[in-house]
C-alpha cells in the first residue's frame, strides 16, 4: 500500500497513522483508531451520523480523507464528556429521552455542539436549520430539539455563574 | 357447536364453505378435528393461521378454551413490522 | 389464561420517565451497533449486484478475482446449496441473498468476496464477469398485471394462464351491489402510492464466524435474532444449536430488520475463507438489496344515505411484492375498513410481482396505503353531503359488537375514543390562513404477541438482572427494568436489563407486530413471580416458619398472622444475601406465548400551509391520538408516536422509489430519497389514552406501528383543503401538487 503517514490530535491526545490515500476520516477513526462512536449511514455526506469537528468546524467524517487531518484537530463522540461529568447536552438527550435506536445520536450531539459553541442562545428555527443536516428516522426530531434547547439553557447558566464568580 | 368462520383463502379447502361445524372445546382440538375432516386444511395450518375467538386474534397459543357460544374466525397469520 | 387478564392497580414505578439502562453507552458514543464489531483476522465482505432488472445468468467466471492478492473467498449461489426443498418462504429468502439463473431485479445479489481489505474486495468484485442475457421486465404495479406483461415468475399462474398475480385474498360482508343501490351519494375513486423504505439510519451489518468444526457465529444488527438464527441455520446445514447469534445494538429496523437479506452470504463467505468476514452494506445496497415496503394502485367506492349512514364500501387493492410472493395485498385488505362498522362490504387485494427488490415489513404494513385511499374517499363523501368529517365518521365507527370487515367481531376497541378525543381537541378549532388546511384521518393496526423467553437473575446484593430475548429497538430495556421493579417491589435502578443471545434462552419470536413491551413484559412479570415464590421459600427458611404464612410486599417477604408479629420484614436484598445457604442462586424464569395483543387505533389531525408557486407543503401543526393501554415509559410511547407520524409525513410528501424505463432504481441515496429532516417538521404533538388491554396483566397494548397509518390521508385531506384539489398520488411531492393544481384550472 502506498501509504500516508498522518499526525493529527483526537479528542486532546496525538495520534499517528498511516492510511491509504482514498481512505476516508470516518474509516479511518472507526478502523484505525478504534473510535467508533462516529457512524456511517450514508458515505455520501447526506445522513450526518458520521459528524465530527475539525480545527472547530463541523464536518461530515465521510467526505474528508484521513490525510487531510494532518496537523489538525479532530473532536468526536467520544470527547464530548468531561471524564466521567457528561456534557450537558449528553445529560439532556438522556432526560429528554431524544434517542430511540441511538444510531444517530453521536452525529447530533457533535452537530449540536458545533451549534451551541457558536450560538449559546438559539432560537428553536435556528436548532432546526443548524441539525437539518443529521438525519433521524425514529424520533419525528421533537424531543432531540426540546434536549438541545434545554441543554442551550443549562449551559447559560453555567457560563454566567462562571462569569460572575470571575467578577467577585 | 362452535361454529367455525373461515377467512376466504381457507374456504377452497373447506369445499367452499363460508362456515364450518367443529366439535371442540379448545383451539387443539379445533385445529385437529379441522384437519381431520378436511384434510386439505393441513396446507394452510402449516403456511399459519390465525385463530379468532371473540375478537381476540391468537397466533400461536393452543390451550385456550373456545367458550360455548364464542364466535370462532379463521385468518390467515398475520405479520408485522 | 386467567393470570394473564388485566387486574386494576396502582402502579409504584410504571408509568414513570426514568432514564434508559442503555442510555450512556448510546450518547458516549460506546454502545455497538452491527457494523462496530471486530474479530481477529476479520475480512471484509462485499457483494456484486445485477445491473440489469430482469436478466438471465448465462455464465459467472470468477477465477481471475479468486487469484488475486488478499482475496480469500468468492462466492456464488453455487456455494449455497439449496436445502430448503425449492420452494416457502426460506428458499425465496435463499434466491434473494444470491440469484440462482436469473437476475430478478436491479441491484439482487450475484456473487460475494472476502478480502483483506475494503479496497481489495472492490477489486476482486471488478474481476468477477458475468454473462447476462437481459430479459423484458416490469416494475410498475399495474403493468404487471396487464395480459401481455413480461413473466416475473415462471410457475406462477392465475385463471390457467402464466400470470403476476400471485395471490387474491376477498374479506368482507353483506351484499354490496344492495348495499350501494340504497345508497343517495356514491363516491368513487382511484388511488396510487409510490414504493417507500423504512429508511432506518444503520445499514443492515453483521460479523460472521463460521471455524472448521463448522460451528458459527454471527453479530448482526436484527429485530430477530433467534428468527435469523433459525434461517440461517436452515440455509447453511447447520445444527440451530451451532450457530450462536448475538444482537448487537440495533439502529433502527422498522419491519426491515426482520427479514434475513445476506447473513447466510456472511456466514457462506467465512465457511470458504476460513476467516470471520465483516459484511456491511452501502447506502445504495440498502436502497435496492433490502426490502422497502409496495408501491400500490387501489379502487374505493363508498355509498351513503344523506343523513351519512354509509350503506356500502368496496376496495380493489393492487399491491406489488417485488419478485417473491408476501402477504401484502392480504393485510392492506384486512385493514383496510377496520375503523368502520358496515353492513356491506368487501376489499379485494391482488398481490403482484414486478422486478423490484423483494418487499419487506414496514410498521403496520401495507396497512398506510389501504387506509390512504379509504379515509381520503370517506372525505368526499362527507363533503358530498355536507357533514363534518370527524362526525361522519363517528357516525360510522366500529365499536364493540361490531363486525370488522376482515371477519371476526370487535371486543371493547378504541376508535371512537381516538375519534372523540379529536373531535374536543383544540387542534380542531385553530384558525387557519391563506393556502392552509387542514386534514384529518383514522388509522387500525393488528399488534401481535408471540413466543417469548425471560430470565430473571438476583445478585447477592440484591441487584437484579433481567435477560430479556426481544430484540430492543427503542428504550424496551427501560420499560422491562421498570415492570421488574413494580413487581418485585424495588427501586428501578436495582435493575440491570440485558438481551440475551441465542444460546443463553429460549426461542423468542422477531420484535414485529408491536410486540416487544407487549410480550417480554408479560414474561418479565411471570418471571419475577416466580422469583417471588423463590424468595418466599428462603424467607421461610430463614424464619423457620412455613411459607404459606408469607406475603410479598413492598419489596420484602412480611410473615403474616399474630404468631410472627416479632418478625420484622426481609428485603429482598437481606434474602438475596443468605442465599448461598438457603439453597443457592435465586431466580426466576418464563416462557410463554404471549397472545392477546389486542388491536389498536389512531386518529392524527394535521395542518398544512401549500405554496401555490412552487407546490411545496410545509407541515404546521401535528397531532396524534392513540390507544396505547397501560403506557410503561410515556417518554417512549411518545416517541413512538412521534416517529411514526414523521415516517408518514415522508411518505405523504416526498419519498418514494424512481425507475427508470431501464428498470433501474434512479435515487438509492438519502441525497435524492429525501426522508424529513428537522426543519420540515413541527413539534407532534401527543396524546396517549390509556385504555388497558384486558389480556394483559398491565393492560399493555402494542403501541409502535398504528401511527405511521392515518398520516397519508390526513396529509392529503390538508393539502386537498389548502389548494381545492384532491391529491389522490403519493408522495404529493411539489411536482405533482402544481400539476393538480395547474389540471383543476383547466391549464
Ligand atoms: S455517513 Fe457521513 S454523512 Fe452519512
Ligand atoms: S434515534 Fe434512531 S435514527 Fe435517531
Amino acid at each position: 500500500m502506498n501509504g500516508v503517514q498522518v499526525s493529527t490530535t483526537v479528542n486532546g491526545d496525538v495520534e499517528e497513522f498511516v492510511c491509504h490515500p482514498g481512505e476516508t476520516l470516518l474509516e479511518v477513526l472507526r478502523n484505525r483508531l478504534g473510535l467508533t462512536g462516529a457512524k456511517e449511514g450514508c458515505g455520501t455526506g447526506d445522513c450526518g451520523a458520521c459528524s465530527v469537528i475539525v480545527d472547530g468546524q463541523l464536518v461530515c467524517s465521510c467526505l474528508v480523507l484521513g490525510a487531510e487531518v494532518e496537523g489538525r484537530k479532530v473532536a468526536t463522540v467520544e470527547g464530548l464528556a468531561d471524564g466521567n461529568r457528561l456534557h450537558p447536552l449528553q445529560d439532556k438527550f438522556l432526560e429528554h429521552a431524544a434517542l430511540q435506536c441511538g444510531i444517530c445520536t453521536p452525529g447530533f450531539l457533535v452537530a449540536a455542539k458545533a451549534l451551541l459553541d457558536d450560538n449559546p442562545d438559539p432560537t428553536e428555527e435556528e436548532i432546526r436549520y443548524a441539525l437539518a443536516g443529521n438525519l433521524c428516522r425514529c424520533t419525528g426530531y421533537d424531543k432531540i430539539v426540546r434536549a438541545v434547547d434545554a441543554a442551550a439553557a443549562e449551559l447559560r447558566k453555567s457560563s454566567k455563574k462562571k462569569a460572575s464568580g470571575r467578577k467577585k | 357447536m362452535p361454529r367455525v368462520s373461515l377467512a376466504s383463502g381457507f374456504q377452497a379447502a373447506v369445499d367452499g364453505a363460508v362456515s364450518v361445524e367443529i366439535e371442540a372445546a379448545t383451539i387443539r382440538e379445533l385445529v385437529r378435528r379441522l384437519q381431520e375432516q378436511y384434510p386439505k386444511m393441513t396446507r394452510h395450518f402449516d403456511e399459519g393461521v390465525a385463530v379468532s375467538i371473540n375478537g381476540e386474534i391468537y397466533r400461536d397459543i393452543r390451550d385456550l378454551n373456545i367458550p360455548p357460544d364464542a364466535e370462532v374466525f379463521l385468518l390467515p397469520r398475520l405479520q408485522g413490522g | 389464561m386467567a393470570e394473564q387478564s388485566y387486574t386494576e392497580q396502582e402502579f409504584k414505578v410504571v408509568g414513570s420517565r426514568v432514564r434508559r439502562p442503555d442510555g450512556v453507552d448510546k450518547v458516549t458514543g460506546r454502545a455497538r451497533y452491527g457494523a462496530d464489531a471486530f474479530a481477529p483476522g476479520q475480512l471484509v465482505g462485499r457483494i456484486l449486484r445485477s445491473p440489469h432488472a430482469h436478466a438471465k445468468i448465462k455464465k459467472i467466471d470468477i477465477s481471475r478475482a479468486e487469484k488475486m492478492k488478499g482475496v480469500k473467498a468468492v462466492i456464488t449461489c453455487d456455494d449455497l446449496p439449496d436445502l430448503t426443498g425449492g420452494r416457502g418462504p426460506n428458499f425465496d429468502i435463499l434466491v434473494n441473498c444470491m440469484a440462482r439463473g436469473t437476475a430478478l431485479y436491479h441491484g439482487h445479489a450475484v456473487a460475494a468476496v472476502a478480502a483483506v481489505d475494503e479496497p481489495t474486495a472492490r477489486k476482486a468484485l471488478k474481476a468477477i464477469k458475468v454473462e447476462y442475457k437481459a430479459l423484458p421486465h416490469v416494475t410498475d404495479v399495474d403493468a404487471a398485471m396487464a395480459e401481455d406483461a413480461p413473466i416475473v415468475q415462471p410457475g406462477v399462474e392465475h385463471d390457467g394462464k402464466p400470470s403476476n398475480i400471485v395471490n387474491v385474498s376477498q374479506f368482507g360482508h353483506g351484499d354490496v351491489d344492495a348495499g350501494f343501490a340504497e345508497a343517495d351519494v356514491i363516491i368513487e375513486k382511484s388511488y396510487r402510492t409510490e414504493q417507500t423504505h423504512q429508511g432506518y439510519i444503520e445499514p443492515h451489518a453483521c460479523l460472521a464466524s463460521v471455524g472448521p468444526d463448522g460451528d458459527g457465529e454471527l453479530w448482526v444488527t436484527t429485530q430477530g435474532h433467534f428468527t435469523f438464527r433459525n434461517v440461517c441455520a436452515q440455509l447453511l446445514g447447520m445444527d440451530i444449536a451451532k450457530l450462536k447469534v448475538t444482537s448487537s445494538e440495533i439502529g433502527g429496523g422498522f419491519g426491515g430488520k426482520t427479514h434475513v437479506w445476506m447473513e447466510p452470504v456472511a456466514l457462506a463467505l467465512s465457511r470458504k475463507a476460513n476467516r470471520p468476514v465483516k459484511l456491511v452494506m452501502g447506502r445504495d445496497e440498502v436502497f435496492m438489496g433490502s426490502g422497502p415496503t409496495c408501491s400500490t394502485s387501489m379502487d374505493v367506492k363508498i355509498g351513503a344515505k344523506r343523513d351519512g349512514t354509509i350503506t356500502a364500501g368496496q376496495a380493489t387493492l393492487r399491491y406489488q411484492d417485488g419478485p417473491f410472493p408476501g402477504p401484502w395485498g392480504m393485510l392492506g385488505a384486512m385493514t383496510s375498513w377496520a375503523c368502520y362498522d358496515l353492513p356491506n362490504v368487501q376489499a379485494v387485494a391482488y398481490d403482484v410481482l414486478v422486478n423490484r427488490p423483494k418487499v419487506a415489513a414496514y410498521r403496520a404494513p401495507s396497512a398506510p396505503m389501504a387506509a390512504f385511499a379509504v379515509e381520503s374517499t370517506m372525505d368526499l363523501v362527507a363533503a358530498e353531503i355536507g357533514m363534518d368529517p370527524v362526525d361522519f365518521r363517528l357516525q360510522n365507527v366500529a365499536k364493540e359488537g361490531s363486525k370488522a370487515a376482515y371477519g371476526p367481531t370487535y371486543g371493547p376497541i378504541g376508535i371512537e375514543a381516538t375519534l372523540r378525543a379529536v373531535k374536543n381537541h383544540p387542534h380542531m378549532k385553530a384558525k387557519l390562513g391563506k393556502n392552509q388546511g387542514r386534514g384529518m384521518a383514522c388509522g387500525f393496526w393488528f399488534n401481535f404477541g408471540g413466543q417469548t423467553c425471560t430470565d430473571l437473575n438476583i445478585g447477592v446484593d440484591g441487584t437484579v438482572n433481567l435477560t430479556m430475548g426481544t430484540v430492543d429497538v427503542g428504550g424496551a430495556r427501560a420499560s422491562m427494568s421498570l415492570i421488574a421493579a413494580e413487581e418485585l417491589g424495588i427501586p428501578y435502578e436495582k435493575v440491570k436489563c440485558n438481551v440475551g443471545d441465542t444460546s443463553s434462552l429460549g426461542h423468542n419470536d422477531t420484535t414485529e407486530g408491536s410486540r416487544g413491551t407487549f410480550s417480554s413484559g408479560m414474561a418479565t412479570i411471570f418471571a419475577a413471580r416466580a422469583a417471588i415464590d423463590v424468595l418466599k421459600a428462603r424467607a421461610a427458611l430463614m424464619w423457620e416458619i412455613d411459607v404459606d404464612d408469607i406475603e410479598w410486599k413492598d419489596g420484602a417477604a412480611h410473615a403474616k398472622g399474630i404468631e410472627h408479629s416479632n418478625l420484622a420484614p426481609l428485603t429482598l436484598a437481606e434474602i438475596a444475601k443468605k442465599s448461598p445457604q438457603t439453597g443457592g442462586p435465586i431466580a426466576g424464569h418464563n416462557e410463554v406465548v404471549a397472545d392477546g395483543a389486542g388491536v389498536s387505533f389512531a386518529s392524527h389531525i394535521c395542518d398544512v400551509e401549500v405554496d401555490p408557486e412552487t407546490g411545496k407543503t410545509k407541515i404546521l401543526r401535528y397531532t396524534v391520538v392513540q390507544d396505547a393501554g397501560k403506557a410503561i415509559h410515556p417518554d417512549y410511547v411518545e416517541g413512538q408516536f412521534q416517529g411514526a407520524a414523521a415516517q408518514g409525513i415522508g411518505w405523504a410528501l416526498n419519498e418514494e422509489y424512481v425507475y427508470g424505463e431501464d428498470g433501474r432504481l434512479q435515487n438509492p441515496s438519502f441525497l435524492d430519497y429525501r426522508i424529513p429532516v428537522c426543519s420540515d417538521l413541527p413539534f407532534i404533538d401527543t396524546e396517549i389514552l390509556e385504555i388497558p388491554n384486558p389480556n394483559h396483566p398491565y393492560g399493555i397494548r402494542g403501541v409502535g406501528e398504528t401511527s405511521i397509518v392515518p398520516p397519508l390521508a390526513a396529509i392529503a385531506g390538508a393539502v386537498s383543503n389548502a389548494v381545492g384539489v384532491r391529491l389522490d398520488h403519493t408522495p404529493m411531492s411539489p411536482p405533482r401538487v402544481l400539476k393538480a393544481i395547474r389540471e383543476a384550472n383547466g391549464r
